[in-house]
């Protein structure tokens, strides 16, 4: 079973908002039966202000499916329609205390809703704007779809710089045989042949290039370039990193904005320490500045 | 609120480890650790309960000699090894038969393969999840390594008809394997009789362990191992014997065909006690594969207009354990490949839900299911988007038309 947080089971077992609206201005439909997700969104505006009044939805779907609607109502109530539409699908999430990597197509469908709800209001047209596939990376919540596209828009055709735009495999690492065969698929597409990664990297320069040991500040300054070479995919998600400090094998960082606490902060080091470790050709540790400071204080109360 | 007493009635996903099963291993992880192939008195006593064991598997399964039992260490191990023996021992064959609702232990190899060069026919079924005979004769032939056909489908408990098919199979001079994990122990099964020439068990499916599974191998029936190295079970399955759970399941089975007659009688009257209890009582709900030809303690229950994820939670919250074919109980976008495959509805096929009972459950607990499904599908129906006031909303498809798809 699912790992859902109290709040998805609270709110899916005690959903809010519930059922028709008497007296909705405007609706968004989104999802589909072929999915098994769909959802209704209800909403009354208010005609001057442009305060949504009330919000209520009906949907067919499964447990975050519904406590994801459920709380899409409660976080509109009250804001104008320019303020809800600033609500992102990780909004949606967060209220929830997060949802599985799995489950966050339940969020985007909330957003989704949400825009097609405003956008009836006003008499527009509203149009998905992605197609979703299947799951391919878990701990980065990446569907085929989104990776074929990425590697179709970028000329992608390795592993790795799949990873580098969409973060999928970058993780736990076990999706990299389905990332490689949409490569497969895909570049057979532009007439190329995909060459798996440990095909080329036969070049024993590298194995030789890696026990020189880096000096001091050669080191410093490729941990730094490192840190670089991620933030791109950090701000994408509205997050940052920090590097504070080095302290022998142990490289330390701050992770701010949305990455701090994300139920995803734990695979995100684990990446970044990866290539850390690619970096500087030895072992190291990236770990949270505040828990090894806290680590710290620690050993040292019991020193005391 | 008391938490309220579990019902399990997911016993097609797994079963409980029975009692008497458990007591037989305990010795076998203590003081009868030896290796059954050392030459001492440690190993030869696992030795004898290894035979023993073996024997009983041949009777549950009607198997005219004990060496023809190869223990494996699950259901999934037995099909690849079945599967994959068919091609190396025939090299010459690149086509293999099964369908289109085996489990994915079938599926997914069988797929691998095609990507290698394989051919694979896949038998179609009909709304009933019924194959066409006509279609299977029509592609058997010595081009055809092996047929790799289920005994009876994990989802609906839908029969294929293995003993017949084995027959034309043999007839054209070709393998043939069945997926038994969920037939065997639940129905008599006397392969002597039969021209199958392979068939995958799974242990913990009959109330024995997880991590044990046998793979029936006919005598003369051309093998090669997936697993080389030492001369266990006669060189087709290299490695260390697991023996407690071999001894296990050796009391599983003889267990079972205690309970063979309460299973065909007792468990299948609460089967349909449970499906007539809430059919009579949920509307737009159907029983899906073949009500008439089926394992005696499988109920799948479709529910229309909602999502089986759903159902299952509330389920839960009253203790109540089963399980579903949406997708979003497996996290894929599709819901099972079995509902589909018989052209059950999107609307229907999200909703679907399995109830599989064991000789372990009682009557009470049926009527506890009986009054509890109703309110949650009523509950789960009022949220839906497809539904009206009192039943579904004219056209639904129509009447609640998303805008992606």
């Amino acid at each position: 079973m699912w790992d859902y947080t109290e709040k998805v089971k609270e709110h899916f077992y005690n959903p809010r908002n519930t059922g028709p609206l008497e007296g909705a201005n405007a609706t968004g439909d989104v999802g589909s039966i072929s999915c098994g997700d769909a959802l209704r969104l209800m909403l009354k505006v208010d005609p001057v202000t442009e305060i949504i009044q009330d919000a209520h939805f009906q949907t067919f779907g499964c447990g975050s499916a519904i406590a994801s609607s459920s709380a899409l109502t409660e976080m509109v109530k009250g804001k104008t329609l320019d303020e809800a539409k600033q609500i992102s699908n990780q909004d949606i999430a967060d209220f929830l205390d997060g949802l599985p990597p799995e489950k966050m197509h339940c969020s985007v469908m909330g957003r989704e809703a949400l825009h097609a709800a405003i956008a009836n209001y006003r008499g527009e047209e509203w149009s998905d704007d992605h197609e979703e596939g299947a799951l391919v990376c878990k701990c980065f919540a990446v569907d085929s779809q989104m990776i074929e596209d990425t590697i179709r828009a970028n000329n992608l055709s390795t592993v790795e710089e799949v990873t580098n735009y969409t973060k999928a495999g970058g993780g736990c690492s076990t999706c990299h045989e389905p990332i490689e065969e949409i490569l497969t698929k895909v570049m057979a597409e532009r007439g190329e042949t995909f060459v798996p990664a440990g095909a080329k990297k036969a070049k024993p320069a590298v194995a030789e290039a890696a026990p020189a040991k880096l000096g001091t500040l050669a080191r410093i300054r490729k941990i730094e370039e490192v840190i670089a070479a991620v933030r791109p995919t950090l701000l994408a998600d509205r997050g940052d990193i920090e590097l504070v400090d080095i302290e022998g094998k142990n490289i330390l960082v701050n992770l701010t904005g949305a990455c701090s606490g994300c139920q995803m902060e734990a695979a995100t080091l684990a990446g970044i320490q990866t290539k850390m470790i690619e970096a500087l050709g030895e072992f190291v540790r990236v770990v949270p500045a505040a828990k090894a400071q806290a680590h710290a204080c620690a050993s040292h109360a019991h020193g005391g | 609120m008391s938490t309220p007493t579990p019902i399990y009635l997911d016993n097609n996903a797994t079963t409980a480890c029975d009692p008497k099963v458990v007591e037989a291993m305990l010795p076998y992880f203590t003081e009868q650790f030896g290796n059954a192939s050392s030459m001492h008195s440690f190993g030869n006593k696992v030795g004898v309960a290894l035979k023993a064991a073996r024997t009983k598997v041949q009777k549950l399964l009607g198997a005219e000699f004990d060496s023809e039992i190869v223990f494996t260490s699950c259901g999934t191990e037995s099909d690849s090894t079945a599967i994959l023996s068919a091609l190396k021992a025939q090299p010459d064959r690149k086509e293999i038969i099964t369908t289109v609702v085996e489990h994915p232990a079938v599926l997914s190899l069988c797929e691998q393969l095609e990507k290698e060069g394989y051919t694979i026919h896949r038998l179609k079924v009909d709304n009933k999840g019924r194959l066409n005979l006509d279609d299977y004769a029509k592609v058997l032939s010595d081009k055809v390594a092996v047929v790799s056909v289920m005994w009876a489908n994990n989802e609906t408990g839908t029969y294929f008809p293995v003993v017949e098919m084995a027959e034309m199979a043999n007839a054209a001079g070709v393998l043939f394997h069945t997926d038994a994990v969920q037939a065997v122990g639940k129905i008599d099964i006397n392969l002597a009789a039969t021209k199958i020439d392979m068939l995958s068990v799974s242990g913990h499916k009959l109330h024995a362990p997880k991590g044990i599974g046998v793979l029936y191998v006919r005598r003369a029936v051309r093998f090669r191992p997936l697993l080389r190295g030492g001369h266990q079970e006669r060189g087709r399955r290299a490695g260390t014997e697991n023996a407690p759970s071999i001894i296990g399941l050796g009391v599983a089975a003889e267990l079972a065909m205690e309970a063979m007659e309460h299973e065909r009688t007792h468990v299948k009257a609460l089967r349909d006690k449970l499906e007539a209890g809430i059919l009579a009582v949920v509307p737009h709900a159907f029983v899906t594969g073949n009500p008439d030809n089926r394992l005696p303690n499988t109920a799948n229950i479709a529910f229309e207009y909602i999502e089986g994820e759903a159902i299952l939670m509330l389920l839960n919250k009253q203790g109540i354990a089963a399980s579903s074919g949406s997708a979003c109980t497996s996290g894929s976008l599709e819901p099972s490949h079995v509902m589909r495959a018989m052209g059950i509805p999107y609307t229907a096929a999200h909703g679907t839900v399995r109830f599989s009972l064991s000789r372990y459950t009682t009557e009470e607990e049926i009527e506890r299911v009986i009054a509890a499904v109703p309110p949650i599908v009523a509950q789960l129906r009022k949220l839906s988007p497809y539904w009206g006031e009192n039943g579904p909303v004219a056209d639904p498809e129509k009447a609640f038309d998303p805008a992606y798809a």
